[in-house]
């Protein structure tokens, strides 16, 4: 067994624990984007990072192992800071109306949605290639779960990857093909796993927009 | 025609020996190269050969600068737009080039001839402003000189280095740097005969008391890596990494290094490969130095023609193999786990750490890697040919490094120098001065991820412990100079689009944030700041620099956060200065 603090809470976990695991068996939750407890955690939205004594920088908890003596918080002015920065930045470059515990996040950390209001967005067509799902592209935050749940950690279809770089990257499929055309199933998974309703069944696509595309 | 080339293709994809995931680059390039663009049925055949999704060879191809899903043009002319070569009028230049030339920027000509496009730093910054056409560097390009680039006139860049009691240098101008008969007479090999002797604690003990640290940036002891290589290894199998992704801007001290005492490097990766018994090593050399890499190409077979590499090298028993790999266009590839994730056939995201390289690095084994001035330094310290392990005369050995001088200065280039000089005796004394005009405006120290030098440290002594002591990082040894006309928002509006340009995009603060700040920087520069830019920009820093997955994210905000310090008015608007 571990001991370690978090939040001057003394706790006992197992090795292998990660300090998300860790602060989530004491009731303190850790905000997350990417993570999804299903998948296997790509540590890439970094809202979850937390500072831990000694460390150089904020530290993923999503991926982070405890270690023995760790001093962990979750909640100091450097991790809040971090957390707030990511949420107006993404906020200013995606749209975030279905995305309701991003739009909770905001709410709880304050964080003012037009601070970057002079950026550019990454605006895309909705993509309608498919009797099943709609495509929003606009609404992508790139957590890559989409990609994930396609490829190795479920699926193994494989019809879906980024491609671009840096804030041009994009969820797309080879050569930016219509989905009929990929090796695409239609199996559904990558729509459950959108969180921000970028991917979306088409019918209630249709019904949210009043039946137009 | 098209026939012919893919039967050439054909028989290259029959030649690879790894039909895996690996050799995805290489059979990329070759794409590229022969083809102009890689095709719809190329990338299928490709990954039908080697095993690879086709969805995610898009996703390499769309990821790396020099590889293109549409159709190219037989000449290709990049232009460097980094900070040094933009600082010497490098937009200027392309803009006159694409109207010659009556093209769009990137854009291929209708007939297929030309295309004209910008490049991030092509570690030419001696000779700036830079370019590419094809392959071949071109130097010191000016308008006027446009007619003879586009009729293939042009010259290659001269790789001289300056300095007194080299030791990296030191067989510069006494070797063809192809010979390893020159690189032998002058006492090449010296190191890894001695090294053979010797057991594996001995070679580490060497190197821990040479005090080498890593020259890539890091500044990591060299030490340490082998040490830990080495026992996570145990007896299976482990890697030897040369990391000649050199692309940080300012920095062309490896390219020189390869270009004028390969074999050194050579050297040093078989002495490392001795200490963690690595049997296989990669040298991966930016996409950008086809020069540097077709000569590395020769040295290795000349190395193996000659007993150094391969099994059983010079009846020791042990064996190892080098491969050369190309990067394809990509700065974060010189992040050591990006590089591994390159080589291994993807897309060039940092991997969270822990693990560490030296227990889980290239396809999962322990590794070591190291840049390319570190392993050429290896075999100094052990061609010393002392037999005892704690010596005065080993530790100077580690008293020089290179420096990469830049900018404007009156004499840019390579200086090999004892630690502990002064940055302005360096510039001055060394460099000859400031050029342009009669005093410096300002001092970068480290590249583009480093940062301004305050006024009151310029005299300050270039050495880890005193730059440390005041927050500053030699990084790859890189000085940029700036004479007084010089506009402190014109140099970070090309530091931040530089980073805009090469962050990955894999973790949310950098993907976000270095686009961010370019924007902010941009509309200061063009307007005036706003009230709040001030903040905003110090809080896109802090989040990137506390927040983000690998060392790119982490200095991207460096220099713009060292500059809101020195010059807080330049970012301020009226009413948070006071002044209306």
């Amino acid at each position: 067994m571990i001991t370690l603090y978090i939040n001057n809470i003394k706790t006992e976990v197992s090795e292998e624990t990660t300090i998300l695991e860790a602060a989530g068996e004491l009731g303190i939750g850790i905000d997350t984007i990417c993570y999804h407890e299903k998948l296997t955690p790509p540590g890439l939205c970094r809202q979850c990072v937390v500072e831990v004594e000694g460390a150089r920088v904020l530290l993923p908890s999503c991926i982070t192992k405890v270690k023995e003596g760790m001093v962990v918080k979750t909640d100091s002015e450097r991790v809040i800071r971090a957390r707030k920065t990511i949420l107006e930045m993404l906020a200013s470059s995606t749209d975030l109306t279905d995305s309701p515990e991003l739009n909770d996040q905001i709410k709880r950390y304050g964080a003012d949605t037009d601070r970057f209001n002079n950026s550019e967005e990454r605006n895309y067509p909705v993509k309608d290639d498919n009797p099943f799902y709609v495509r929003e592209y606009s609404k992508c935050i790139l957590c890559e779960r989409c990609v994930q749940v396609c490829s190795s950690d479920i699926q193994f279809s494989y019809a879906l990857t980024t491609a671009g770089r840096g804030y041009d990257n994009r969820i797309t499929t080879f050569y930016d093909k219509n989905l009929p055309e990929t090796t695409c199933v239609f199996c559904g998974n990558c729509v459950a796993a959108c969180p921000t309703a970028a991917l979306i069944p088409r019918n209630e696509f249709l019904n949210r927009n009043g039946g137009v595309l | 025609m098209g026939n012919k080339k893919d039967r050439v293709f054909g028989e290259f994809l029959n030649s690879i020996s790894e039909k895996s995931r690996t050799s995805l680059l290489p059979a990329l390039l070759e794409a590229q190269e022969l083809f102009g663009y890689i095709s719809e049925s190329t990338a299928e055949l490709i990954g039908s050969v080697l095993g690879v999704p086709s969805a995610e060879i898009y996703g390499v191809i769309e990821f790396y600068s020099l590889l293109y899903s549409k159709p190219t043009a037989d000449t290709i002319i990049r232009i460097c737009t980094s900070p040094l070569c933009s600082l010497k009028g490098s937009y200027k230049i392309k803009k006159a080039l694409l109207e010659k030339l009556d093209l769009e920027d990137g854009v291929s000509s209708g007939d297929g001839l030309f295309m004209v496009e910008s490049v991030q730093c092509l570690g030419l910054c001696d000779h700036a402003p830079s370019g590419m056409v094809n392959n071949k560097s071109i130097v010191n390009i000016s308008i006027e000189g446009l007619d003879d680039i586009i009729n293939g006139k042009y010259s290659a860049p001269e790789n001289r280095a300056f300095g007194t009691n080299p030791v990296l240098t030191e067989r510069f101008d006494r070797i063809d740097p192809e010979s390893i008969a020159d690189f032998i007479r002058e006492g090449g090999f010296t190191g890894f005969h001695h090294a053979l002797t010797l057991s594996r604690d001995n070679l580490i003990d060497i190197v821990t008391n040479s005090g080498l640290l890593g020259r890539g940036g890091a500044a990591f002891p060299t030490a340490l890596k082998e040490r830990g290589a080495l026992e996570a290894s145990g007896t299976g199998e482990t890697y030897i990494v040369c990391n000649a992704d050199e692309s940080e801007p300012g920095t062309f001290k490896d390219r020189i290094m390869l270009s004028r005492d390969p074999f050194s490097v050579l050297e040093g990766i078989l002495i490392s490969a001795l200490i963690i018994g690595a049997e296989k090593g990669y040298i991966y050399i930016r996409g950008e130095y086809q020069d540097a890499r077709n000569l590395f190409s020769r040295v290795i077979e000349s190395a193996e023609a000659n007993g150094y590499l391969g099994k059983d090298i010079k009846g020791s028993g042990f064996n190892f193999d080098l491969e050369l790999r190309s990067g394809a266009g990509a700065y974060i590839c010189g992040e050591e786990t990006a590089l591994f994730e390159s080589i291994e056939g993807k897309r060039g995201y940092p991997r969270n750490k822990p693990p560490y390289p030296v227990v889980s690095g290239l396809f999962g084994k322990p590794t070591n890697i190291n840049n390319v001035e570190t392993f050429s330094y290896l075999s100094r310290i052990m061609g010393s040919n002392k037999t005892k392990i704690i010596d005065s005369e080993l530790k100077t050995l580690s008293g020089t490094r290179l420096f990469c001088l830049s900018g404007d200065i009156k004499r840019p280039g390579l200086y090999e120098l004892p630690f502990g000089i002064s940055l302005i005796d360096l510039i001055n004394d060394w460099g000859g001065g400031v050029s342009g005009s009669d005093n410096i405006k300002t001092i970068i120290l480290g590249g583009a991820s480093g940062s301004f030098v305050p006024e009151e440290h310029w005299n300050i002594a270039l050495d880890q412990e005193s730059l440390r002591a005041v927050g500053l990082s030699m990084g790859s040894g890189v000085i940029m100079v700036f004479n007084e006309s010089r506009d402190v928002r014109d140099i970070l509006v090309d530091i931040t689009r530089f980073f805009s340009h090469e962050s990955c995009g894999k973790c949310y603060p950098c993907q976000l944030g270095t686009r961010k700040q370019l924007e902010i920087v941009e509309k200061i520069r063009s307007a005036a700041p706003s009230l709040g830019d001030f903040s905003r920009l110090e809080d896109i820093g802090f989040t990137m620099k506390d927040a983000s997955l690998c060392g790119l994210g982490q200095t991207a905000s460096s220099a713009l956060l060292s500059a809101v310090k020195i010059w807080p008015e330049l970012f301020k608007s009226g009413e948070e200065t006071g002044v209306k």
